[in-house]
């Protein structure tokens, strides 16, 4: 640190606000949305047991991290047009979802899921410190292993899916699959022409951990996913990105298991941090289509068209291009506006269409909505239900 | 321990400069909080081989703590002696390791959620010290350039975007001969304003002729270095234990002699160039990444009066693991890619460069190589607006940096 390295900054709600109030009026503008409050009154949420045990909910991290300048921002447009032209019509749109929390992937992705923002160690292989949203809904609902699930892009994320809090824990949680450890069981360790796919840990580019793979993960395969390796190895050939491997099993998960909770994480787009901005505008496009991808599969899904809510919203963002601590679009480490302040949309059974809420929220109040609207109690969470979504 | 415990004799593993320097500032130590002489001492440490620059802004920071009574002390760090910090912080051996002290109460902070008042704190304390400090004007204003997009044949997609509103944007550049045009002119201001690392030229690829004038880094000359590193990291990461922050700091320590760097040769250069490996992420496997990020530090570090940047073609993306094995000599190339990165990369050029103090008489020019597509910035052009006129290199530069 010295003293070079500061300039008045923009004060962080202030520029939090800004940003939110950028991506409302470019949605007004673009997409021909709504202004939120000017609609607030009864509910569009269908209430009821019935309705309930048929809910089906889809949570995408649009992972991991994106800027609004790539995105939401008028600049940014032309990389998400699925979302803006697609998606964002049909959806509720929230401007401004600060993350207050640490700003590494893997633990702010548990904080997501469990609605405290976890302290854990970003790089290890230890499970969330709070229930997550996956134990809550299970324990609380009474409902089997098959009905959550989540679908995670690397190593650091297989322990996921369930806290080991006393009274929640082992065997309460979600199954987790990994598809990169699906491919390399797949190819028994020599994934020659399937390298692409397993790329992983982008935080720290050059630590390359070997991909773990084995029995467990081809019998998940061929009993869950009722896949066969030669199928999975066809498919995996066509496929660009971990990514697309990933909505790839998501969607053979909803076909095979119609899970009640599915969670995605996306991780493309942590490319950034080998400093290739090309490559990192080239995953922030897929994504985008992917998310476009998985919404057309749930309407194609008997079990899910209809009844079926989706939440996309990236775990955090990137620094801003005027932070001197930090260098750009390339990292997330300086904590800046930038980095904390993100969107979610939310569409589909329930949520009223083309709607843009700027008010602030918490990424921890995903959790008590879900809680909410699913019909258990998150009582450990910390964040607040978002009463637009009930 | 905490500052105030600080003794002189606790810095003989110092550098003989660095040592010096701790010694006459010793008392202003004391009185500071541990959340703040860590970060201080990670900077003096390497004070020895650091850029002249980088020098007279260390001796200027201690000589303003050091004037200050110890009222306007308690003021200046109210904020940062608010921040908790743990036992387990006050026992790491902050004198002789303070850059590990800095990473681990990074995490510290992050985890305790006192990051942003840290930010804050560290934000408040800039804006005093560059209240305080006085800059003498650079003997010319600085001048940036950045060539991007070698070996593209074409490109239909707007270029230049985050910076035509701050210049004027030139459609018909004469492109013959550009980059000899541009290295000549750098080269005649290096000669007629000779600074020590004052005049550099940084390649993403084979670096053209220049004379010793320049201070020069590029990709291809590191090369060596990258093979080295990259099969020091290879090793390391087979060994039980080792996890991305470890391994972070693992390179953090690495030294020149650790990469095959003789004693020979300027060592505060060669230092440089090691850290540019060891502590930028993607510099060991995009070329672009090296140019855009070697771009930042020295205008970070060096403050130089002109910095010539020329962005070369990155290999394809590749699995991580194929990236560093570093075994493909004739790697596919990603040329599209390469200028979509380059031109995010000149813009952060001219934001590194614009943090500098001097900024309002600088310039700046930015050329599609090859093609009549160019970019300046400077006092006396106008912003947001477009240019007809025909100009070689060599004349658009006189008109951007007078």
């Amino acid at each position: 640190m010295t003293a070079s390295s500061f300039k008045t900054p923009i004060p962080a709600h202030e520029l939090a606000r800004h940003l939110g109030c950028s991506r409302r009026d470019f949605l007004r503008s673009t997409a021909g949305l709504a202004l939120g409050t000017a609609l607030m009154g009864g509910s569009p949420f269908v209430h009821g047991q019935a309705a309930a045990k048929k809910r089906k909910v889809i949570v995408i991290t649009f992972g991991g991290g994106a800027r609004d300048q790539e995105t939401f921002a008028p600049e940014g447009q032309e990389n998400i047009p699925y979302m803006l032209h697609e998606l964002a019509p049909q959806s509720s749109f929230f401007t401004q979802v600060m993350n207050q929390g640490i700003l590494g992937h893997y633990v702010a992705t548990a904080s997501l899921a469990t609605g405290v923002y976890e302290t854990l160690n970003n790089f290890a292989a230890v499970p969330p410190e709070h229930p997550t949203v996956f134990e809550y809904f299970r324990k609380d609902l009474n409902r089997p292993s098959s009905s959550a699930w989540v679908v995670a892009p690397s190593n650091g994320f297989n322990r996921i899916g369930e806290s080991d809090y006393r009274s929640y824990g082992p065997g309460l949680g979600a199954k987790v699959i990994l598809p990169k450890h699906l491919l390399s069981a797949a190819t028994s360790g020599t994934p020659a022409d399937y390298n692409h796919l397993l790329r992983d840990n982008y935080e720290t580019p050059l630590y390359t951990p070997q991909i773990g793979g084995g029995e467990f993960e081809l019998q998940q395969m061929e009993n869950i996913l009722k896949l066969s390796v030669d199928d999975f190895m066809t498919h995996a050939r066509t496929v660009s990105s971990p990514d697309e491997l990933s909505v790839y099993i998501a969607k053979r998960l909803m076909k095979q298991e119609s899970p009640n909770l599915l969670w995605i994480t996306m991780h493309d787009i942590d490319i950034a941090h080998t400093g290739a901005y090309s490559l990192y505008i080239d995953a922030i496009r897929r994504t985008d289509r992917l998310c476009a991808e998985l919404w057309k599969a749930v309407q194609a899904e008997p079990e899910y068209a209809g009844n079926t809510t989706m939440f996309i919203l990236p775990d955090f963002g990137r620094d801003a291009d005027e932070d001197a601590g930090g260098n750009g679009f390339q990292h997330h480490r300086t904590g800046d506006a930038a980095s904390r302040t993100t969107w979610m949309m939310a569409l589909g059974a329930g949520v009223r269409q083309g709607t843009v809420y700027d008010r602030p929220l918490q990424s921890i109040d995903l959790v008590p909505t879900l809680g909410a609207i699913m019909g258990f109690s998150p009582k450990l969470s910390q964040g607040k239900p978002i009463h637009e979504l009930l | 321990m905490l500052p105030s415990d600080l003794k002189a004799e606790q810095f003989t593993g110092y550098p003989p400069k660095a040592r010096k320097l701790v010694v006459v500032h010793l008392g202003t130590l004391q009185q500071l909080p541990l959340s703040f002489v860590p970060s201080l001492l990670r900077e003096v440490i390497d004070y020895d081989f650091k850029f002249p620059a980088e020098r007279a802004s260390i001796d200027q920071e201690l000589a303003t703590l050091s004037s200050l009574s110890p009222a306007q002390v308690k003021e200046w760090f109210h904020s940062f002696s608010q921040l908790s910090l743990s036992s387990k912080l006050e026992k790491l051996d902050w004198v002789n390791q303070p850059a590990q002290f800095v990473e681990q109460l990074s995490a510290y902070l992050w985890t305790t959620h006192q990051l942003d008042a840290f930010r804050e704190a560290a934000t408040d304390y800039g804006n005093r010290s560059r209240t305080v400090a006085s800059s003498e004007p650079t003997a010319i204003p600085r001048l940036g350039i950045a060539v991007i997009g070698q070996g593209v044949q074409s490109y239909s997609e707007p270029l230049f975007r985050n910076l035509r509103k701050h210049g004027t944007y030139f459609k018909r550049v004469k492109p013959e001969n550009g980059v000899e045009l541009l290295m000549a002119a750098v080269e005649t201001r290096a000669k007629a304003h000779p600074v020590p690392y004052g005049h550099w030229y940084v390649d993403g690829g084979q670096p053209a002729d220049h004379g010793p004038s320049l201070s020069c880094v590029s990709f291809q000359k590191l090369e060596p270095v990258r093979a080295a590193l990259l099969k020091n990291i290879q090793t390391e990461i087979g060994k039980p234990g080792m996890g991305p922050e470890e391994l972070r700091t693992h390179m953090a320590r690495l030294s020149p002699a650790d990469l095959g760097i003789g004693r020979e040769g300027d060592e505060v250069m060669q230092r440089f160039e090691v850290k540019l490996l060891t502590e930028g992420s993607g510099t060991q496997i995009f070329s672009t990444t090296f140019a855009q990020w070697t771009a930042r530090e020295v205008l970070r570090r060096a403050q130089p009066l002109t910095l010539l940047v020329r962005f070369a073609p990155r290999q394809r993306q590749r699995p991580m693991n194929e990236l560093m094995s570093g075994g493909d000599s004739n790697p596919q190339l990603d040329l599209t890619g390469s200028l979509i990165d380059a031109d995010m990369g000149a813009y952060y050029q001219w934001i590194n460069q614009q943090r500098l103090p001097g900024s309002e008489r600088s310039s700046f020019l930015v050329w599609f190589e090859g093609h009549n597509q160019a970019l300046a910035i400077a006092p006396s052009l106008p912003r947001g607006t477009e240019s007809n006129s025909v100009l070689d290199l060599g004349q658009l530069l006189s008109l951007a940096a007078g």
